[in-house]
């Protein structure tokens, strides 16, 4: 398949205060994305702040020198564009997608709020988005059947001492110590001009658009340098198997099952998407045809890589149960199938379904202005070079049977398995969950 | 590009530029001999197409008894066709880089998938197979059952679905169609049978109420070739229609407890039946969902999560079906709040009723929702879905064209008269999944009157 025409235009250039500014221009719809990522995620919380990153992500939110409280959110809706922003464990991102003649606003708004955040912030702000992320955590883990899987699992995976291993949400306690303080030092040590990547995809003119940028970011001066990270390097392997029961609030158990694998970007990374990919992408995968289809011991199945570039990343196979499969049973199900991966290996039309599978979601991806923006300052933060975006595909049609084997060879053997296995709480762990459907619903 | 060290102050405000136009892409609809219809819209930007094809066969469309019939039916289309079982046909489609999703909602059932443009006679013939020769294998029919059922009690675990269930329970008469969920309850679904999904199949799949929807990297000359080589042949009339309830409301005040102990949130749903799509108001109830409760800086939101930080987010919605889909406000808050902010929900329903919103209210629901109109259709597979919302709601031509005009139009006085006329509070009913314990008193107080406590299958318990 010949998919020369997907490489995207790119542009790069750099600002005096170390601003790193990448553009790709299209003119189909006059609309355009505006896109900056902080090189700053949990990962860089110190310790008794966990969660700091994120509550300073809704503090962004909350007005800058020359932006009201709320105002953010009402002026590029009002504008007719769409916001909002993310936290990860390495990375923060904020973005809005806007009519094009609303360019200015929004390079202004994140200017704005880059150079001259702290004026706006208040005792009071800071209370309410406490409350407002305490509330997120109820919302997306505390009341949700299986939701403590996004803290539990990397700190399955991770040693105490990594900087993955904490709560990205983080704990009730450390919200509620977090002082203006913090925000005054996170904010001059990591919402710096040099620790930034900004991209604007879609309609804008070149030589306008430079001009806009050194006018609105140049005047911010560089910051003076963040702490490393302590170091980040980990085993390829977690030296397990390593094995968590979660009694919770469920009717079906359901097992995530992770392995360490090569980190985002890497040579071996592709082998190892591909082979997440064929366990776990789709109707097709080894996972939902044996498991779901077949053997009918589960009700969904998926897989997915956290796309990590430091230490180690980590490929998860999601499975969850049906009513009448014990935890056991699924625990060893999956396993096998991870057995079988290891032990045999994958074909050759499996790895070609899994490519031109990712290929058209690549290709499919590229389509908004606003996935555009966000690929290109992934690439450009993690590795300096947004023309990455234009390789991907590449990369993984190079991916080749032997890899995916070796991967699976090196890396899926059971001492590089890590099981979160949530079973229903009111059934001890070999009672199956049948009672609970006999019990019925209505 | 920075010369000189610049004065470190900050920029000032800018003003926005003269607006580029912008058109949704032209489109082309046509109709085939045997009454099927194909609507294309060529937008040659990436080498992707997206599929659509919308059949009337929606779970509205369904019999007394038999609900999920047509979600389960439009599933099965992709669990074996034309001598191909479910495993092989995945593999089909899966071979040239795409999935089908096939799934049924009130109003219609469709099969959607993206593919490369040379992929694109591959898939429609695929679509064609799916849609003309399905063969609904009993053992994939159990199956499908089965993890209907699984999801069933998984939705049940989860305080939101439970909330979003029970309050269609509660906001529609148990007669009516849209107080069970699309896809059926545990009672209905168990007993749908093959004989019934066939006989659903042979009722409402037919050329005469099935649309192909084509936008992306395509010709229409092409598109009617390949149209005409597929469904060309395809013989049916008109189905007969379905003469059930749909949308009967309960119009009393209600607040109802669905007790989950030890809750450390609250899911709340707050409303009533609202109005069905074509009704003449629509623009004038879109305006004032956005000030109310359909942006981040709408009334709702602003009041119970930026003033008072009771939760992470609150919203309302109108959901636009054929007949009169609910009109809702959802939020999750801490417990011990409950009852505070139930209470400032019903201030700002009573708020839009009482008084025009403000000028600068006015204008942020307005240009929001002209000015995001161009990003919306970004996407081959969000063009497809805007020309099946055209088809399924029977709306002109001309929409999308004068969409923007619509809401420009819309004035303060609209908005009052819509708010006045179409949210009712003295018909709200409120259902809250959280902790009986903690939130009983607050609510009754609210209320001032009895409120019910139900568990999670919708049984009264004791308080």
């Amino acid at each position: 398949m010949q998919l020369t025409s997907m490489q995207i235009p790119i542009e790069t250039f750099r600002l005096d205060n170390g601003l790193f500014v990448t553009l790709s221009e299209d003119h189909t719809a006059p609309i355009v994305a505006v896109n900056l990522w902080y090189h700053v995620g949990s990962a860089n919380e110190r310790s008794g702040r966990t969660g700091f990153a994120h509550l300073f992500e809704h503090m962004l939110f909350q007005g800058s020198a020359s932006v009201g409280a709320n105002e953010h959110f009402e002026l590029v809706q009002r504008a007719g564009g769409t916001l909002n922003g993310s936290t990860w464990l390495d990375r923060t991102n904020y973005y809005e997608t806007v009519p094009s003649n609303q360019l200015e606003l929004a390079l202004w708004l994140e200017a704005n709020r880059m150079g001259y955040l702290l004026p706006a912030m208040t005792q009071q702000k800071l209370d309410t988005q406490r409350d407002v992320v305490q509330n997120e955590r109820r919302w997306s883990m505390d009341n949700q059947p299986y939701g403590s899987w996004w803290e539990r699992l990397p700190a399955l995976c991770f040693p105490a001492s990594h900087p993955f291993h904490h709560s990205l949400i983080g704990s009730m306690r450390h919200l509620d110590e977090a002082s203006l303080e913090d925000i005054e030092q996170f904010f001059t040590t990591y919402y710096t001009p040099d620790n930034a990547v900004l991209s604007i995809a879609g309609d804008f003119d070149r030589d306008e658009v430079r001009r806009l940028v050194d006018r609105h970011f140049g005047p911010i001066p560089r910051g003076g340098g963040k702490p490393p990270l302590p170091d980040m390097s980990l085993p390829a392997t977690l030296g397990g198997p390593l094995r968590e029961v979660v009694p919770d609030d469920v009717v079906l158990s359901r097992l995530f099952l992770a392995a360490r694998s090569p980190v985002f970007g890497s040579a071996e990374y592709y082998a190892a998407s591909v082979c997440g990919a064929i366990l776990g992408l789709k109707k097709g995968s080894r996972l939902h045809r044996r498991l779901v289809r077949e053997h009918q011991i589960a009700a969904e199945a998926q897989s997915f890589t956290y796309d990590l570039t430091k230490g180690s990343d980590l490929l998860v196979l999601d499975v969850t149960a049906r009513p009448e499969t014990t935890p056991e049973q699924l625990e060893r199900a999956v396993n096998d199938e991870v057995d079988r991966m290891r032990d045999e290996g994958v074909s050759a039309e499996e790895v070609a379904r899994a490519v031109t599978l990712i290929e058209t979601e690549l290709i499919v991806s590229l389509q908004s202005a606003g996935d555009r923006a966000d690929k290109l300052s992934l690439f450009a933060t993690y590795f300096g070079d947004p023309s990455l975006v234009n390789v991907q595909a590449d990369r993984y049609r190079a991916v080749t049977v032997e890899q995916v084997n070796a991967f699976a060879r090196s890396r899926l053997g059971i001492e590089n398995r890590a099981s979160l296995l949530f079973v229903p709480r009111d059934g001890d762990i070999d009672s199956p969950a049948r009672e609970l459907a006999a019990a019925g619903v209505q | 590009m920075t010369t000189a060290t610049r004065e470190n102050v900050p920029t000032p405000r800018p003003e926005p530029t003269a607006p580029r136009s912008y058109h949704f892409p032209s489109f082309v609809r046509a109709t085939l001999k045997n009454g099927m219809q194909l609507v294309v819209a060529p937008v040659p930007k990436l080498p992707l197409v997206s599929i659509a094809a919308v059949v009337d066969a929606g779970a509205s469309s369904e019999r007394e008894g038999e609900e999920g019939a047509a979600a389960l039916t439009a599933q099965l289309l992709l669990e074996g066709a034309a001598g191909m079982d479910g495993a092989a046909l995945t593999d089909r489609f899966e071979r040239i880089g795409t999935s089908a999703e096939a799934h049924a909602d009130w109003d219609a059932a469709t099969v959607t998938l993206t593919v490369l443009r040379e992929r694109l006679p591959d898939a429609l013939s695929l679509v064609r197979d799916l849609l003309r020769k399905p063969e609904f294998p009993e053992r994939e029919v159990t199956r499908l059952k089965d993890e209907r059922l699984a999801e069933l009690l998984q939705l049940r675990a989860e305080p939101g679905s439970l909330a979003d269930e029970q309050f269609a329970r509660a906001v529609y008469a148990p007669t009516a169609r849209y107080a069970t969920p699309p896809a059926g309850s545990a009672t209905s679904v168990r007993a749908l049978t093959r004989e019934a999904v066939r006989a659903f199949y042979a009722r409402r799949y037919r050329s005469s109420t099935t649309t192909i929807v084509l936008a992306g990297d395509v010709t229409v000359e092409d598109a009617r070739t390949l149209a005409e080589q597929l469904f060309g042949d395809w013989q049916g009339g008109e189905g007969p229609a379905s003469a059930r309830d749909i949308a009967t409301a309960l119009p009393e005040r209600l607040v109802r407890i669905v007790a989950k102990a030890d809750a450390p949130q609250s899911e709340i749903r707050v409303g009533h039946v609202g109005l069905p799509r074509r009704h003449p108001d629509y623009f004038a109830v879109t305006v004032l969902n956005a000030v109310l409760g359909g942006l981040f800086s709408s009334r709702i939101n602003l009041n119970l999560r930026e003033a008072h930080g009771y939760t992470y987010g609150a919203f309302s919605a109108f959901e636009w079906r054929r007949a009169a889909g609910p009109f809702t406000i959802h939020t999750a808050v801490k417990s011990e709040v409950t009852g505070a902010a139930v209470r400032e929900i019903l201030k700002e329903i009573e708020g839009v009723r009482s008084a025009p919103i403000t000028e600068s209210e006015l204008t942020l629901a307005t240009s929001y929702l002209d000015g995001v109109f161009p990003i919306r259709y970004e996407t081959t597979a969000a063009i497809a879905t805007a020309l099946s919302n055209l088809v399924i709601h029977e709306l002109p031509d001309s929409y999308y064209d004068e969409y923007r005009a619509h809401v420009r139009n819309v004035s303060a006085e609209d908005v009052l008269r819509a708010a006045r006329q179409h949210l009712h509070p003295d018909r709200l009913r409120i259902v809250v999944v959280g902790d009986p314990n903690a939130i009983m008193g607050p609510l009754s107080e609210v209320h001032g009157g009895m409120v019910d406590v139900v568990n999670a299958d919708g049984a009264e318990v004791a308080a």
